[in-house]
């Protein structure tokens, strides 16, 4: 549960606040001051009844206290937001690669779309665990929370690193149709050469919005966009460096079961 | 083929169009935008509906019904457009209540929450305690015809007036009769509020119940008899208020955010593709106008992570046209003439454009269905920007770049 206080008369020090919410007989897990006045107050979830009653405490002791935001969620929506989003990550991978197979069906064999479906995929998972292995590391040392927020923000991470490595498959797929004969290989090195402008700059101006919403955008939502621009980095790096290479390997492997 | 300075020409005139369309203080008559509860302020509450004593097939009637309820105890809160929406997650009945405006959760939950169950019970003696209580009559609430708030002749004191419905003041009249002397316990929920001795059988349904109300708590209890009581019992799962201050100021500093991001990208595209990047720019424009007007007349409730999804789509919308450009650059380098290498450039981009944004879109679809409130609003919001965008990179640059391009 958080809530956001606004002090306006005289400078308090963190400990006098978490004192007065001690007082209450409530533990605080985490207070950030967050701009001039503003603190983020964070508790095990409370009854409307405490809360008033911290507030009150507070109103008594500090003065003019206004609460900006409460919030409290109890544990069955939690943990029903959680299952969700591994359901809607997992859907949303399925999705994808069926789409990536459909269209990518005239590829010319020996290449099998499904294959480049499997290989984006793999590399948008990445891409998530990328997100996700961050946040637990700042969920440990700076005690950075995640919401349902940022489930969205691994979703949305989901759909844009499909699009970042399809700019380099797409290439990949003209030139097996240009380059017939030569070595798989071969054929995705040059892709990857003949895209890497296009995939840096498209990649690059959202970086840019994101980086101006991240310095100049509202609080609230900052580690949202935080999430937002590790996974568009991440995305551009995986299509280069992991679903291409995956794609070569997994063809080699083939030849190599074929040919014996 | 289609005249590239005809469709030019049509392009301006949506462009001013949708200006006129989406600024905010518009001199043509529009609606105004819709704004979530992150941005206005105001109160979220998530109930649950204990459905254990609810028979499996009444479940979902039950639900409609206590919506229903809560909808006519709302109305009391004269909050303005107030949300309420019922979900079914799982196996757990919910109702979701959005009240903009309302900062005081407390009395929202007072005036919300109560099952609000009316019950008549009778005593074998003549005592009245609460134990006393223990023979139930078939009176309750839904017997009752209207209440309303009275005030005692003598103290000026609030006083609940009830008036029976037919079936009601038969009852009543039996129940008065039989325990003539004896006090009748009327109960809301658990609470005893009244247990007024009966002094004459009443046989004409009125009755009146004297507490020691405050206006204001009569006013309530009057209100929540007259909406009827909860068919089942609601209980409270999350909620949230935000204050307004708070909103506004995410606002503005977000849309600080994004024209600075999108300068920053003007600043891109006209430093590296040069005149094609200032076209480029000018559909940017367009697009970022067309969206914001079917934001405001869809009508999209615009949350702060809706917002942000709108800055990021516009950064994406600049995807489309680089992938034109750089295809064009391509074919010009192959040694295509430069009017070929154009239409050749949109030919093969329009494919990668396509499945890059169809993934997107994908996610969107699952966002929106899976997810709520803002989580919907965001997956609604990254749609409808990436559609356009699609729209805007194949129809609008185009058409500037032919124009330009085929004319030189």
């Amino acid at each position: 549960m958080e809530y956001q206080i606004q002090n306006i008369k005289y400078q308090i020090s963190n400990e006098e606040i978490k004192k007065i919410i001690h007082e209450q007989g409530i533990e605080v897990a985490s207070l950030q001051k967050s701009g001039q006045d503003v603190y983020l107050i964070r508790t095990k979830p409370l009854e409307q009844e405490q809360n008033q009653k911290i507030q009150k405490a507070m109103k008594e002791q500090l003065g003019e206290v206004s609460q900006l935001s409460f919030e409290t969620v109890g544990a069955t929506v939690s943990r029903e937001t959680l299952l969700n989003a591994v359901k809607a990550v997992v859907l949303a991978s399925a999705l994808i690669i069926l789409y990536i197979a459909w269209s990518f069906r005239q590829v010319p064999k020996p290449a099998s779309s499904l294959r480049f479906g499997i290989c984006a995929v793999v590399a948008l998972l990445h891409d998530v665990l990328v997100v996700v292995g961050i946040f637990s590391l700042l969920g440990h040392f700076f005690k950075v929370e995640v919401d349902s927020l940022f489930v969205t923000a691994i979703l949305t991470i989901i759909g844009f690193s499909v699009h970042d490595t399809i700019v380099v498959f797409d290439r990949i797929r003209e030139n097996l149709k240009k380059m017939i004969g030569q070595e798989f290989a071969k054929i995705v090195n040059q892709s990857i050469q003949e895209t890497l402008v296009r995939s840096i700059n498209t990649s690059l101006t959202v970086v840019m919005v994101l980086g101006a919403l991240l310095i100049f955008g509202g609080v609230t939502i900052k580690w949202f966009v935080i999430a937002l621009l590790i996974g568009v980095i991440s995305g551009t790096y995986s299509s280069i460096f992991n679903a291409s290479p995956l794609l070569v390997v997994w063809e080699e492997r083939k030849k190599r079961k074929v040919t014996p | 083929m289609k005249n590239p300075r005809l469709l030019s020409l049509l392009i301006i005139f949506l462009g001013i169009a949708a200006a006129l369309l989406a600024i905010p203080q518009s001199p043509v008559k529009t609606l105004p935008y819709q704004l979530g509860l992150d941005l206005q302020g105001g109160t979220s509450i998530t109930l649950e509906a204990q459905m254990q004593e609810i028979a499996a097939g009444n479940r979902n009637d039950a639900l409609e019904a206590a919506k229903a309820v809560i909808e006519r105890r709302v109305n009391f809160l004269g909050v303005s457009e107030p949300v309420i929406q019922t979900a079914k997650v799982s196996e757990s009945y919910r109702i979701i209540v959005e009240l903009p405006g309302i900062k005081d959760i407390n009395q929202a939950l007072e005036i919300i929450g109560k099952t609000a169950q009316l019950t008549f019970w009778e005593t074998a003696s003549n005592v009245a305690t609460p134990a006393a209580f223990t023979k139930k009559t078939s009176l309750t609430g839904s017997d009752l015809k209207k209440a309303s708030v009275v005030f005692d002749p003598k103290t000026g004191k609030p006083q609940v007036s009830l008036q029976f419905s037919d079936e009601g003041t038969k009852k009543f009249a039996e129940i008065t009769q039989e325990n003539v002397g004896k006090p009748v316990a009327i109960i809301l929920d658990s609470e005893i509020i009244s247990a007024p001795n009966v002094n004459e059988p009443i046989l004409n349904g009125n009755a009146v119940i004297t507490g020691n109300f405050s206006l204001k708590e009569a006013k309530i209890l009057t209100n929540e008899l007259n909406a009827g009581a909860l068919p089942v019992p609601l209980k409270n799962l999350a909620q949230r208020t935000v204050g307004a201050t708070l909103g506004a100021e995410s606002v503005q500093k977000s849309l600080i955010a994004g024209a600075i991001g999108f300068l920053l990208v003007a600043l891109f595209m006209i430093l590296f593709y040069r005149l094609m990047g200032f076209l480029a720019v000018l559909a940017l424009v367009i697009y970022i106008l067309v969206v914001l007007t079917i934001f405001r007349f869809l009508p999209v409730t615009l949350t702060l992570a809706g917002i942000a999804g709108f800055i990021l789509s516009v950064g994406m919308a600049v995807d489309a046209n680089i992938l034109i450009f750089e295809r064009f650059k391509e074919e010009k380098k192959w040694g295509k003439p430069r009017d070929l290498a154009l239409e050749l450039g949109f030919k093969r981009a329009w494919t990668s454009i396509r499945d890059s944004n169809a993934s997107t879109l994908i996610t969107s679809g699952i966002l929106y269905y899976f997810g709520t409130g803002i989580v919907k609003g965001f997956a609604l919001v990254l749609a409808i920007g990436v559609l356009v965008s699609m729209f805007s990179a194949i129809v609008i640059t185009r058409t500037f770049l032919r124009l330009v391009y085929k004319s030189v």
